[in-house]
């Protein structure tokens, strides 16, 4: 496995990462303030600084398979906050999706597959059918039953559709799901 | 004045008095929304999860299709459309080998014609502040508001306003005669994207939250976010249970508190639609 023959260069990780998606984890001095700031640190079982550690030390294996990468909600505000103006929201989404590809036990794979669901709907629809979403992934995590007070207090509002209403294009969305490759130019 | 609309799969759903409220404001202020044609799912968070170039392709053909629509601006209520649009505008432009990437799998090449515009910015300053407080004929008077952005003012692309302590939405609540309060958590994440996932935690932050905007003596929540709003409202009940605490904090969308001072009617606002009901509070503050 690859993780395995990342022992020969200690920057190999790094640089992995960096031809990836622009952002090197090299520059970062543990400061700490994207631990600090992230309001799902509590929830991690790596913090934010404590990942890119890992990194900086070509430790990808513990890395590849937190359950951080995937507890990140993307908002930012680390990569706002960042002294050396790492995106670190961006790197958590590249690591996201080296762990895809090295195929590694992922920390939160419900997750994974909420975002597969999701996907599926937009490939059949060309938009999200909120509720069959919801339901699809309920079924998939063996849930049946969970939220169905929510769905219910929303439907007697007005605020779900029973059924899904594709647009009217959906060949190109088809198309491009079909030519999409996981990281641009690779 | 014609200008090009992303609604967004949430404002389909969910978050349809969001919807309704910006199109019936827009009506009266004399603006002409035009919905980008056939516009597609900007692919959210799980497209740029799982593939970078699916997180670029979704947003490029709703890109492609407002040109061909002549539309030069676009304005996105939810902030994660918009970010994506952006986003990918911007990405195009500086990115080498991008732009035929895309023009590759979506069939049709972009000009870079659409400029984006998330909808606080558009209200702040396309409509106005001053045109917002001179057609505020019902003045929200002494309905104290916080002003709850979350992540809008930091996400990929986006430059509108202070990423720390953005003010845009508390000038506007200033205008509409309401009293914008100062709090700690006007920026901090929702977790709305972890909502369903790990409920857990959306719970979690949706209770510090709340409970900010309750220590302030907050009335209600204005918000500007289709995922925010559903976390904090639709969710509300079940985080009061969890923590043995009493919010009543109704979620009520900026257009909302724009329309009600427009005089426009409770209805075509869409504010029954909320789940923390807010007439009770109006009601007693005299709006309604």
């Amino acid at each position: 496995m690859k993780v395995l023959s990342r022992q020969e260069d200690i920057h190999q990780f790094k640089d992995e990462i960096l031809a990836l998606c622009d952002e090197d984890a090299s520059r970062c001095v543990q400061c700490g303030k994207c631990t600090a700031s992230c309001p799902i640190a509590p929830e991690m079982d790596l913090k934010p600084s404590q990942v890119l550690r890992h990194i900086q030390i070509n430790s990808s294996k513990p890395v590849l398979q937190c359950s951080t990468i995937w507890l990140c909600a993307s908002c930012e505000t680390c990569s706002s906050r960042c002294p050396e103006g790492i995106e670190i929201a961006t790197l958590m989404d590249t690591l996201r999706k080296v762990a895809i590809e090295e195929g590694l036990a992922m920390g939160q794979k419900q997750i994974v597959a909420f975002d597969e669901i999701f996907l599926d709907s937009i490939k059949r629809y060309g938009r999200v059918h909120e509720l069959g979403l919801v339901m699809r992934y309920n079924m998939a995590s063996r849930q049946p039953l969970k939220d169905a007070h929510l769905g219910l207090l929303m439907l007697g509002k007005g605020k779900l559709s029973l059924f899904a209403h594709g647009i009217r294009d959906r060949a190109t969305i088809r198309e491009i799901f079909r030519k999409s490759r996981r990281f641009f130019g690779k | 004045m014609k200008v090009g609309y992303y609604p967004g799969c949430s404002l389909e759903s969910t978050a349809k008095e969001f919807d309704l409220s910006f199109r019936t404001i827009c009506k009266g202020y004399g603006i002409d929304l035009v919905d980008i044609p056939d516009w597609n799912c900007c692919g959210a968070s799980p497209a740029h999860q799982l593939s970078e170039e699916l997180a670029f392709a979704l947003p490029y053909r709703n890109l492609l299709n407002a040109e061909g629509a002549n539309l030069n601006t676009v304005v996105s209520p939810c902030p994660a459309c918009y970010s994506h649009l952006l986003h990918t505008h911007k990405t195009v432009g500086e990115k080498m080998g991008l732009s035929s990437r895309l023009t590759e799998m979506v069939g049709r090449a972009y000009q870079e014609s659409v400029a984006s515009k998330h909808v606080l910015d558009f209200l702040f300053r396309d409509i106005g502040v001053e045109r917002i407080r001179e057609s505020a004929e019902k003045p929200l008077k002494d309905l104290r508001v916080v002003s709850y952005y979350g992540c809008l003012t930091r996400l990929p692309g986006v430059d509108i306003d202070d990423a720390e302590n953005p003010t845009m939405m508390d000038e506007i609540i200033s205008a509409l005669g309401a009293v914008p309060l100062d709090w700690s958590h006007k920026t901090e994440c929702c977790g709305a994207s972890l909502s369903i996932t790990r409920t857990d935690i959306g719970l979690r932050l949706a209770n510090e939250i709340l409970e900010a905007a309750k220590d302030v003596k907050a009335d209600c929540i204005a918000v500007v976010c289709p995922l925010c709003q559903s976390n904090l409202d639709m969710r509300q009940p079940d985080v009061e249970e969890k923590n043995n605490r009493s919010y009543n904090l109704p979620l009520i969308y900026l257009t909302q508190l724009i329309g009600l001072t427009l005089g426009i009617d409770f209805k075509d606002l869409g504010l029954g639609k909320l789940i923390v009901d807010p007439v009770p509070l109006l009601r007693t503050k005299g709006v309604l």
